[in-house]
């Protein structure tokens, strides 16, 4: 019975060629702006670490204090002197503080001039929170932390750059004048958005090149590249200085596993404000925060404002080719009323007319899915003229975007068809009959 | 006009007439918030930097080694000079960013030290004596800096300048009633004296969330000696292509310790304006596009269904015509009846459209929506109703007498 159905629908659409072409393309169009715009919300909007998302969290504690914090909330990162306290104080399972930095270094060939390269000083819990893969060596552990020694990290990309992909654990590289060993090279890791950076960086880009051992990069003064935020008259003068300022530089991470030690944590910060507060340090009650990295995202309002406009107004575009989709599949049914009136004069059911004309829709659906999916091909291509490249490279065509594009065209398609195919199969078989 | 047995055919077409009107509501209500988000786009794409864009070359230089301040000082005078005897040259200087380039530092200015009572934002750009001549930026009141006063900070060094300049736009909002000239202000603990105030001159961000203070910028008298350099160099005119080719070899052969991006280390001022507002222009193309798609979209379904009705109504309309209508009569009817069903459309539609723009502005910071958009969207659904109903409308004045005599 099915395929009967698809053969009729199929002989139906093509009766009808030029309002048939229509509702393809109204479907086509509607689905693939959506499709277009959706792939960049997704990778815009997704969890970066699905699998540890709840138990990472941002401490925050707010040392501005009213008049200078923002709007009652407390900074998004923290300065030297809180954050090396939090550290001290090994209250969660695990800890990391991260900043940026940018350093130069000189390619293995003689000739060659400097090259410029990205990463960020972390401590050794920064591999183990954030699940980060190695595909040679490790990470370096607390106890090199505490050594302050000349240990990094290296990405895939940048170990490939520079020794051309080989196992180069236990080797120097010397960046910007200084001498590091190379523990370990990650295998290609770069979570979309990058949410340990989201308050610092755009939260997009190219994977970082290495990771430094955040101590010895504060031995050698090296300077953050990343977000910087101070309050007040600026009055350090000199490194020394700057790490005593208000100035908030520092992202720290904690991992608590239960929600018995998220609460025990924020206790702590509570706490430790209120020391400060004791102390003198602060002039202001305790106010803290420590939200996870779903919530973190979020405050950083990390997705783009056009990325969610441009998804609303496609969004809005394929519910107006689905209402004009409704009218003209009435127009196409309505227009076949004698022919009903003879199927059901010859015993179909009601029900038997409304699954052909569903069925029909679909075969609809299915065609304007596919004009979908070229028209989402070739939009891909777009995205960038509205997108930082940084973002545009997100969006991609892959088979679960095929799949969602032919799977929302044929089904907006069959839910519009309801109400016309409804129609169609209240004919009144005698009244047609009669007519004809 | 025959509208009541209009209205009573509409009675027996509920659906239809029901689907058509809700398309050009919902049509509207999108077409006019997408012709003000092109509108606000247009108008950020199309707002002066406040510097001669014309022959401006920019070079991010970022130091290779780990140069302490010294270092960079003499290796950036050494720059300058080489830059300025490259031939093509006009203008050069050193600094941290200029406008549009989306990076840089912000500063609190007001009229205290302590800074916990009224301040302002301020874009901070580093500058020396060359800065205004190179830039174009034409001085409105008081002096430029003189080469004497242009002191050196490095990256964590105290910022106390005893002089600054401040643009148009920063100067009225600190001093409403008199000139800025003379006056002083706070950047930092010390007061700046304020010696001369520059016409238009944009911070580096183009985001609106900074909108507010687009054009609050502060010019100090420093040479800022950190891990990168700016710089910012005016051409001979005609010439830039020539000099942007050359510069980046003249560099590394004066000096191989650096490092100038392949990809974007040399600039012009026009790539700078282009990647500012790479989602200004985009996000006009879209809204352009699929109001365009939608209006067709919508326009098509008009000619469709009311195909469909012209189609249904063959024998009614062949009645009309043996009773005495002339064909003017059948084509003002199918007119007036998408009249009317445009007219309730677009009703509702503009309701929709003041309701939808509330809601961006609760989420996007969006502004007010004109009424100007709203009639332009009224006026242009009813014009795409009307064209679009022509063609099965005249298809239907072309449907003969003798219609009504046959059974079907």
């Amino acid at each position: 019975m099915f395929t009967y159905y698809i053969q009729l629908g199929l002989r139906s659409l093509k009766r009808n060629p030029a309002l048939t072409a229509l509702m393809v393309m109204a479907i086509g169009f509607g689905v693939s702006a959506s499709m277009i715009t959706y792939s960049v919300f997704r990778a815009v909007s997704g969890n970066p670490i699905p699998e540890k998302s709840s138990q990472l969290f941002v401490p925050e504690i707010d040392s501005w204090g009213p008049g200078l914090n923002e709007k009652g909330e407390p900074p998004g990162a923290l300065n030297y002197v809180d954050a090396m306290a939090l550290m001290r104080a090994h209250q969660s399972k695990r800890m990391t503080l991260i900043y940026q930095i940018g350093l130069s270094t000189l390619p293995r060939d003689a000739d060659s001039v400097p090259v410029a390269s990205n990463g960020y000083a972390v401590t050794g819990d920064f591999f183990t929170m954030f699940d980060v893969p190695f595909l040679y060596g490790s990470g370096w552990s607390t106890a090199d932390d505490d050594a302050r020694a000349a240990d990094v990290v290296l990405s895939r990309e940048f170990n490939q750059r520079m020794f051309g992909g080989a196992n180069s654990v236990g080797q120097k590289i010397t960046l910007s004048g200084h001498d590091y060993r190379i523990v370990g090279v990650t295998k290609r890791w770069n979570p979309s958005p990058r949410f340990y950076d989201a308050w610092g960086g755009s939260g997009f880009g190219d994977p970082p090149d290495f990771y430094l051992l955040l101590n010895r990069a504060l031995d050698l003064h090296t300077d953050n590249v990343g977000r910087n935020s101070c309050r007040g008259a600026i009055t350090y003068n000199g490194w020394d200085q700057y790490l005593q300022s208000n100035c908030i530089w520092l992202m720290p991470w904690v991992e608590l596993d239960t929600t018995s030690e998220v609460a025990r944590y924020r206790n702590f910060l509570e706490s430790y404000s209120a020391d400060q507060q004791r102390a003198g340090r602060f002039g202001w009650a305790p106010n803290v925060r420590l939200p996870d990295v779903m919530t973190w995202l979020d405050v950083q309002h990390i997705v783009p404002p056009e990325s969610r406009i441009s998804l609303i107004v496609a969004m809005s575009f394929f519910i107006i080719c689905l209402v004009n989709t409704i009218g003209l599949l009435l127009a196409k049914f309505m227009r076949r009323a004698g022919e009903i009136g003879v199927r059901r004069a010859l015993g179909a059911t009601r029900h038997e007319i409304y699954a052909q004309y569903l069925v029909e829709a679909a075969a609809v659906g299915l065609t304007g899915g596919l004009l979908g999916l070229l028209l989402t091909a070739i939009g891909m291509s777009g995205v960038g003229l509205l997108f930082e490249p940084e973002i545009a490279q997100l969006a991609h065509m892959d088979l679960s975007l095929i799949g969602l594009t032919l799977v929302v065209a044929i089904f907006a398609t069959v839910a519009a068809a309801f109400y016309p195919a409804w129609r169609a199969a209240q004919v009144q078989p005698a009244w047609q009959l009669k007519s004809n | 006009m025959q509208i009541r047995p209009i209205l009573a055919t509409l009675r027996y077409h509920k659906a239809g007439t029901l689907l058509i009107a809700l398309q050009i509501a919902l049509t509207l209500a999108i077409v006019c918030n997408a012709l003000f988000i092109i509108h606000q786009r247009l108008g950020q794409l199309s707002r002066p930097s406040g510097v001669d864009e014309s022959d401006l070359l920019l070079v991010h230089n970022q130091w290779a080694g780990k140069p302490d301040a010294d270092e960079v000082a003499s290796m950036m005078a050494s720059d300058l000079a080489t830059l300025r005897n490259l031939p093509g040259v006009a203008n050069v200087y050193a600094t941290n960013t200029y406008p549009l380039s989306g990076e840089g530092t912000v500063f609190g200015i007001g009229h205290s030290p302590d800074k916990k009572t009224y301040t302002d934002s301020t874009a901070i750009y580093f500058v020396d004596d060359n800065a205004l001549a190179t830039l174009g930026l034409r001085l409105i009141a008081g002096r430029n800096f003189r080469p004497d006063e242009i002191g050196a900070s490095s990256k964590h060094s105290k910022i106390e300048p005893d002089e600054i300049i401040i643009t148009q736009a920063l100067a009225h909002h600190l001093f409403p009633d008199a000139s800025a000239v003379g006056k002083a202000v706070y950047l930092s603990r010390k007061p700046s004296i304020i010696i001369g105030v520059v016409g238009r001159m944009r911070t580096p961000w183009v985001d609106s969330s900074m909108a507010k203070w687009d054009e609050y910028s502060t010019l100090l008298p420093y040479r800022r000696l950190e891990g990168y350099t700016e710089y910012v160099i005016r051409t001979q005119p005609g010439q830039l292509d020539d000099v942007a080719r050359r510069v980046k070899a003249t560099l590394y052969a004066a000096n191989r310790m650096r490092v100038i991006s392949p990809k974007n280390g040399v600039r012009t001022f026009a790539d700078v304006g282009a990647q500012a507002y790479n989602s200004d222009r985009g996000m006009a193309i879209l809204m352009g596009a699929i109001s365009l798609i939608m209006l067709t979209i919508t326009g098509a379904g008009i000619v469709g269904l009311t195909s469909f009705w012209v189609g249904q109504r063959r024998k009614q309309i062949g009645v009309r015509r043996a009773l005495g209508a002339t064909q003017r009569d059948i084509l003002s009817y199918f007119l007036t009846e998408n009249l009317l069903i445009g007219v309730a459309g677009v009703i509702v539609g503009g309701v929709l459209a003041i309701g939808l723009n509330l809601w961006l502005m609760n989420q996007f910071e969006m502004e007010k929506l004109a009424m100007g958009y709203v009639v332009a969207g009224v006026a242009i659904l009813l014009v795409l109703g009307q064209g679009a109903v022509l063609a099965p409308a005249l298809r239907a004045s072309k449907v003969p007498p003798v219609e009504a005599t046959r059974s079907v």
